[in-house]
């Protein structure tokens, strides 16, 4: 297909605004200042683009959550977090065309008719902020953002706020709540971000892909983008694979290729001399799928019905020297440094769980150790957690247990027993020496 | 790339902060843009941890000061994210992913070179105070890996003979 949100990859001065502009830019968001926000929203729910940040909701669907009658201000956050093991598209993006998420985010804007928009980048990501801050900067200076838009007489002001190092400020309400100076904690829903969300007032958080496809929209047609991909799963996505293939990398293709095309002939195949083992179909926190399910297509509700998901695109590619133990053990250390440490089961299911496989890999598992991980796994997951984190630790642990069970059974199969601990006794250090 | 070597303030030097006036301007042009003075915190704690290199409880006691919190509130939120260093940091602070993607593509084999080279592990500083190691999650460049990131800069698709043209240079910086 032809590139369209990685067009500018490859193109001398790529970032420059003249570049932009002389493709077209910001024609999209000229149009949209001039037709009635209900219209714009009206456009997206069209096109039927659905959220490439993990979940998959309509994005038209979730503007249209913002009170009409509200008397604002309102919001609309950019949510450039990026966190998800296995993704790296949207460093991408704002690498080679941070225009055109700016004009994404001054479109939505103006479809939920808020003036500020704030850019939550993670603090990694200090070149790409940069970036980012040097092309608001450019397109103020030009008056296509800021105090006068376009010359439409409408405001909006863009700011990068970046964030300092939390895997769940990905997460919608933990990113409100660090946008406002506090922890990460994410909030109960209801009430949803759209009625109440950052400073109190209407919000909406989009991933910055899901607004990158947005000037396109503006400019080409909701029909022309739905034509794209599959229906009900419309418009191009970038895939991210990593792992063992030939050509890791970012790839843009339309919804529902299979991940054989993805992996064997975008990214190269597995690397000479190895085959498939398994893989994640969209970052780590989606169920993972055996190199017998590598025919499924890759769209939102294929995944859903090979009883995993889409995420974020991120493709983690195992070849068969990777042990699923050690890579659950991996993964169970990541969630566990991430639980922001509010919910029971999240914080204390992660670490234990990580306790449970670090003990199997030392030599040391027990029979009920598989029963343990199961018991934990479903502890946490189903709502028993005020935000997500629960399930994206628990559904890929449970699902690697359920389909490398024999793996688990035969490390445990040869294990020793723990040895007997012993009581610590202090030296004695005289007397009068307390301890 | 060309990454400079973290400049950190003694720890003397920042028992007691007073921001000067650039500081100052800085933090209101940055209260600015959000319509709460406690939203411009992070964005605070990052000039901060710019100007000083680390983020001391003096720092931390100004910065309350400053927005009119109390220091526990500011520390309870420098403490919550791992990128606020509250302690002097080395030089050059090597941030090592350990996550799947960088953990199957030869990550490993990185911390074990370092161990050998640098005779330190993740959590640990050389003795003259120029290289420290840290052990982190993902970076969000698995497509690279595996990927250090050296103080702000991405180092990616390493291999050992890589890093020690990587460690050399640094080596020479002071």
């Amino acid at each position: 297909m032809e590139a369209i949100l990685l067009r500018a990859r490859g193109v001398t001065d790529s970032r420059r605004l003249d570049t932009y502009l002389a493709a077209g830019g910001y024609d999209g968001l000229r149009k949209a200042l001039a037709l009635p926000p209900d219209v714009v929203i009206q456009t997206v729910l069209d096109s039927e683009l659905r959220g490439r940040g993990g979940a998959g909701f309509p994005t038209g669907r979730k503007w249209s959550f913002i009170p009409k009658d509200h008397p604002g201000p309102r919001y609309l956050i950019c949510n450039a977090d990026e966190s998800e093991p296995g993704t790296f598209k949207d460093r991408e993006l704002i690498e080679y065309d941070p225009h055109m998420v700016i004009e994404g985010i001054a479109i939505a804007a103006r479809a939920i008719r808020a003036n500020t928009a704030y850019i939550y980048i993670r603090g990694e990501f200090v070149r790409w902020a940069k970036i980012l801050e040097e092309a608001i900067a450019e397109a103020r200076s030009r008056g296509l953002i800021g105090r006068d838009a376009c010359g439409s007489g409408i405001a909006i002001d863009i700011w990068v706020h970046r964030g300092a190092g939390a895997y769940i400020c990905g997460e919608e309400t933990a990113l409100i709540e660090s946008l406002e100076g506090k922890r990460g904690f994410p909030r109960l829903k209801p009430p949803f971000p759209a009625i109440v969300g950052v400073f109190g007032k209407p919000t909406v958080v989009n991933n910055v892909e899901t607004l990158a496809c947005v000037p396109h929209i503006m400019t080409r047609g909701a029909a022309w983008f739905a034509a794209i991909g599959k229906p009900r799963n419309t418009g191009p996505k970038l895939f991210c694979v990593s792992g063992h293939v030939n050509r890791p990398g970012v790839f843009e293709l339309p919804l529902g290729v299979t991940f054989r095309e993805i992996i064997e002939e975008h990214a190269g195949g597995i690397r000479a001399g190895h085959r498939l083992k398994a893989f994640f179909p969209g970052g780590s926190s989606a169920p993972i799928l055996t190199a017998d399910e590598i025919d499924v297509e890759a769209d939102f509700d294929s995944c859903a019905k090979a009883g995993t998901m889409l995420g974020s695109g991120a493709v983690i590619v195992l070849d068969e020297t990777v042990d699923i133990v050690e890579a659950a053990a991996n993964l169970a250390h990541f969630y566990a440094h991430e639980s922001c440490g509010q919910c029971t089961p999240c914080r204390e299911g992660s670490a234990w769980a990580g306790e449970v496989l670090d003990r199997i890999l030392a030599g040391h598992g027990r029979s009920l150790d598989i029963e343990t991980l199961t018991r934990i796994c479903r502890f946490a997951s189903n709502g028993m957690t005020i935000c997500p984190l629960g399930d994206a630790f628990s559904l890929p642990i449970s699902s690697m247990v359920a389909k490398f069970r024999a793996e688990f059974e035969a490390r445990i199969a040869t294990a020793q027993p723990l040895p007997a601990k012993k009581f610590p006794v202090l030296p004695w250090a005289g007397p009068g020496q307390g301890f | 790339m060309s990454t400079e070597p973290i400049r950190a303030a003694a720890a003397a030097d920042l028992e007691e902060v007073h921001f000067d006036s650039p500081m100052e301007a800085r933090i209101a042009d940055l209260q600015s843009r959000y319509p709460t003075a406690r939203a411009a915190l992070l964005p605070i704690l990052w000039e901060c941890q710019e100007r000083f290199g680390w983020i001391s409880h003096g720092v931390i006691r100004a910065v309350a000061d400053r927005l009119g919190e109390s220091p526990a509130t500011i520390e309870g939120v420098v403490t919550f994210y791992t990128m606020y260093r509250t302690e002097p940091p080395a030089r050059f602070v090597l941030q090592v992913c350990e996550t799947l993607s960088c953990d199957v593509s030869g990550g490993r084999d990185l911390l074990d070179h370092l161990h050998r080279r640098l005779g330190i592990g993740p959590g640990e500083t050389t003795a003259d105070g120029k290289f420290h190691i840290q052990g982190v999650q993902c970076l969000g460049a698995c497509g690279a890996a595996p990927v250090i990131q050296i103080n702000d800069d991405y180092y990616e698709n390493l291999i050992p003979a890589k890093l020690d043209a990587v460690l050399d240079e640094l080596a020479g910086k002071e």
